[in-house]
């Protein structure tokens, strides 16, 4: 069986990453931007910048949280490595390295992609009335990409470490967006029972792609509690982070059984151990123990199970790893 | 823009080739007979409809990213060899006669550099002077006595030619160390299956396909044998600089072609003089190696010591016989300009035959009639350096000032063995789409021949053309472009042609090529 050089599944592996956390960030803003005003009609954009912790950055860079300055901050901003830009950069630059691997048209696709996107005006194409367009076309060309890996990416040891890099990512992600709604999202007792906090829980779902699934799921109410514990814990929902670990767990699993890389059983064991922990918890013990403290766990594990991976697959330098 | 609305016939009706030899018309004494299905071709094409399909094809090139990197305000950006759409075209038999002329000077030069890692015989029968080969920059005392399989140094070599006026091919140089260029062929030919099926329908040319798959047998080849597995299938790899490199592409076509890995230095490792690449699974015992980085870079233990590209210990594991390299190193010695000039002779001391293709001529500045003819001549002829690549320090006679001329004749007497003449060379010209319409634009060509057991020539290669007016500077960073290369069959009979689907970069790694053009 051919062997898989380790820079290349890396290279896959963060390939995957960097296109999903496009495809999350793009979500995010277009969601924002249409469903997350207040009962005057305007939106705030400072719980955006908590996402990944970025405020600090951000206010070097900008001196007010304006639409303007966030949306060019996190779309084309490519002196900050969160933006959109810099993760499609990234998965390009990913994606040079792995061209002998990859199809011609998941290159040519993602070249022409970050193509596009350089050729961008902040002051046109980030204008208010455009930016659910371009948040849309940037979602759809992120999709385009997972349609073309799907059809063309030859199903041998690198196709295991793209979807583990991409359900790793998703499962990261909707952590994030959880944790930064988790604020705004418990109401207040103002907001309680206001067409505001509806529209915020709406929010968070049509981000995730999931009101519509959550529905079928809970077709009367929406409590705080339904909502995160539908995102962290739902069966059969993509985009739940139960759904995304039980995914790596099988790829982890596949990789050892039918590659039989040995050295893969150390990320096995921590994505065995998380899994048990998702698959037995219920939202409501979680909020009992605070849902911060639980989301902030669930990143540092997701941390470590990425450098696990690194260190099993990515990182072979000792002699005692010879094979045949 | 001039043509607009025009036919391409009378574009063509028009077209003068200035006295030059011309590819597609050939010359007066020498018409082009050959290539007549083609012209009639494209007598019926509007020239907005070549232009258009010009365009969309460089379109399609920068989008499939078949580019080279260059760096400029210290960003790197993608750019792609220009790419002309009317073709070169060479009739079956000129062709034969260059192949076997490509064949007859890869043998000689491979068994001259047989010869002076080993006995010598060349210098002490005095047929070259021995200081020119030991003393020489790109001579490996380290080779001296390792012998490599079937006795092939030059396992890739892309040879350098140029059409004079009288339309006969020369040799202008070899390049034996890491020639690039050969993605271009295969993607100029499939770029033109895709823009101008019209055009190439039935016409009879000989594919360019299969190149990577002879390009990984002749690596297999060289694979040394093994006896510790039962069936051997020895791993081969490409050796890349890395994705920063120019010629990035045509590493990434050449691994995909062959279906090998594409690694860099930081992938493999040498232990106990054996080379291993870093898998998922564990090291990984490495068999043949095709290298795309120069022998100073690539053992910072046996050569240069800063290099970071390459594998600390793999000249032991090569020198031990535990891996194949192509191209072996040392063969920097065969493809210098003033080893070139023995070339002829070499052929008549090992293969008792006169050359096939000829040379440039040739003044060796360290034999004394030449120097004085170079001397006297100094305003008509090329002078170059023979240690520098890249074009460095050359003086084209015609075109230099008086105080060039003057340093010129001031450093060939101070040093005349550095240095070699040559007349200028009238290149032949190729009808091309330019912004003024169909206009002759000189090109050269570069075959490109692999080696293991026996040589194999692609027909055809790399023709670069000089797309700047009246230029003669064919190289990629100087404005050149390139051409799809077609070399008819026999019988005008079509060779299958299946379309692949891939994709390349040209050749920074030795461009001393149109080195009178510099």
């Amino acid at each position: 069986m051919a062997a898989l050089l380790a820079r290349y599944a890396e290279c896959i592996f963060w390939m995957a990453r960097y296109m999903e956390r496009a495809e999350n960030l793009a979500r995010i803003l277009d969601v924002h931007e249409t469903f997350a005003r207040d009962s005057f009609g305007s939106t705030n954009w400072l719980p955006i910048l908590r996402l990944n912790a970025d405020e600090k950055r951000f206010f070097e860079l900008y001196p007010t949280a304006s639409v303007k300055n966030v949306l060019n901050f996190y779309v084309l901003d490519q002196n900050n490595p969160t933006s959109i830009i810099a993760a499609i950069a990234s998965a390009r630059e990913n994606a040079r390295q792995l061209r002998p691997l990859i199809s011609t048209e998941m290159w040519a696709h993602l070249n022409m992609f970050y193509n596009r996107l350089l050729a961008l005006e902040p002051a046109t194409d980030l204008a208010q009335h455009n930016i659910q367009r371009l948040c849309a076309s940037i979602k759809e060309a992120c999709q385009t990409h997972t349609g073309i890996t799907e059809g063309t990416f030859f199903r041998d040891q690198g196709w295991y470490f793209y979807q583990l890099g991409r359900n790793l990512e998703r499962a990261d992600q909707a952590t994030r967006v959880l944790d930064i709604k988790y604020h705004t999202l418990l109401p207040s007792p103002r907001d309680i029972g206001t067409p505001i906090d509806i529209s915020q829980w709406n929010s968070l779902l049509r981000s995730a792609a999931g009101y519509h699934a959550f529905r079928r799921v809970y077709p009367r109410g929406m409590t705080p509690a339904a909502v995160a514990g539908f995102l962290l814990f739902n069966d059969n929902f993509p985009r739940s982070v139960l759904v995304c670990m039980r995914e790596v767990d099988s790829l982890l699993n596949r990789l050892n059984s039918k590659y039989r890389l040995r050295r893969g059983t150390l990320p096995l064991e921590r994505s065995d151990e998380l899994l048990g922990n998702l698959s037995n918890q219920t939202i409501e013990s979680v909020i009992s123990v605070g849902l911060h403290e639980y989301l902030d766990g669930l990143q540092i594990n997701f941390g470590k199970l990425s450098n696990d991976i690194a260190q099993a697959f990515f990182l072979i330098d000792e002699p005692g790893t010879l094979s045949a | 823009m001039s043509g607009s609305g025009k036919g391409v016939d009378d574009l063509l009706s028009s077209y003068d080739a200035n006295g030059f030899y011309d590819e597609l018309f050939g010359s007066a004494s020498k018409p082009a007979s050959h290539t007549e299905a083609v012209k009639d071709r494209l007598r019926q094409l509007q020239y907005d409809d070549l232009r258009r399909r010009a365009s969309d094809a460089e379109r399609e090139l920068y989008n499939l990213g078949i580019t080279f990197l260059v760096y400029s305000d210290a960003k790197a950006v993608d750019r792609i060899l220009p790419f002309d759409v009317i073709p070169r075209i060479i009739a079956a038999k000129e062709w034969a006669h260059l192949e076997k002329g490509v064949q007859q000077r890869i043998a000689a030069l491979n068994m001259f550099l047989h010869d002076i890692y080993h006995d010598q015989h060349v210098l002490k029968d005095g047929i070259i002077p021995a200081e020119l080969v030991l003393g020489n920059a790109n001579y490996r005392p380290q080779m001296q006595g390792i012998t490599l399989p079937f006795k092939t140094y030059i396992h890739i070599a892309g040879v350098d030619l140029v059409r004079d006026h009288e339309g006969t091919f020369r040799v202008l140089e070899d390049n034996g160390r890491v020639p690039s260029g050969v993605s271009y062929v295969v993607e100029n030919r499939h770029m033109m299956l895709r823009a101008f099926p019209d055009l190439m329908g039935d016409i009879g040319l000989r594919n360019v396909e299969n190149y990577g798959a002879k390009l990984l047998e002749a690596m297999c080849e060289i694979a040394p044998p093994r006896a510790d597995v039962d069936s051997y299938d020895p791993q081969v790899v490409l050796l890349s600089p890395g994705a920063y490199n120019s010629a990035y592409f045509e590493h990434i076509f050449l691994a995909r072609e062959m279906g090998v890995p594409l690694v860099e230095g930081r992938d493999l490792a040498v232990i106990d003089d054996k080379v291993y690449m870093k898998t998922t699974g564990g090291l990984r015992r490495v068999d043949s190696i095709y290298r795309r980085i120069g022998d100073d870079f690539l053992d910072p233990k046996a050569f240069n010591p800063d290099s970071l590209l390459g594998v600390p210990g793999i000249f032991e594991a090569y020198r031990k016989g535990n891996v194949a390299l192509a191209n072996a190193i040392g063969t920097g010695v065969a493809d210098d300009k003033a080893v070139y000039a023995y070339v002829p002779r070499m052929i008549k001391y090992y293969l008792g035959e006169d050359a096939l293709i000829p040379n440039v001529d040739t003044h060796i500045c360290r034999e004394p009639d030449a120097l004085q003819y170079t001397l006297d001549n100094l305003d008509k002829l090329v002078v170059k350096p023979v240690g520098e690549a890249g074009g460095y320090g050359i003086t084209i006679g015609p075109r230099a000032s008086k105080a060039e001329l003057e340093e010129c004749r001031a450093k060939l007497l101070e040093d005349p063995a550095n240095y070699i003449s040559q007349p200028m060379v009238p290149l032949s010209v190729c009808p091309t789409l330019t912004e003024e319409g169909i206009e002759p634009r000189h090109v050269d060509l570069r075959p490109f021949a692999i080696t293991a057991k026996s040589t194999w020539v692609l027909p055809g290669g790399l023709t670069r053309v000089a797309l700047k007016k009246g230029t003669l500077i064919v190289n990629s960073s100087q404005g050149g472009g390139s051409k799809d290369t077609w070399v008819l069959t026999e019988g005008g009979e079509a060779e299958t042609e299946p379309v692949a689907d891939d994709s390349t970069d040209p050749f920074h790694t030795q461009s001393q090529s149109q080195s009178q053009s510099q």
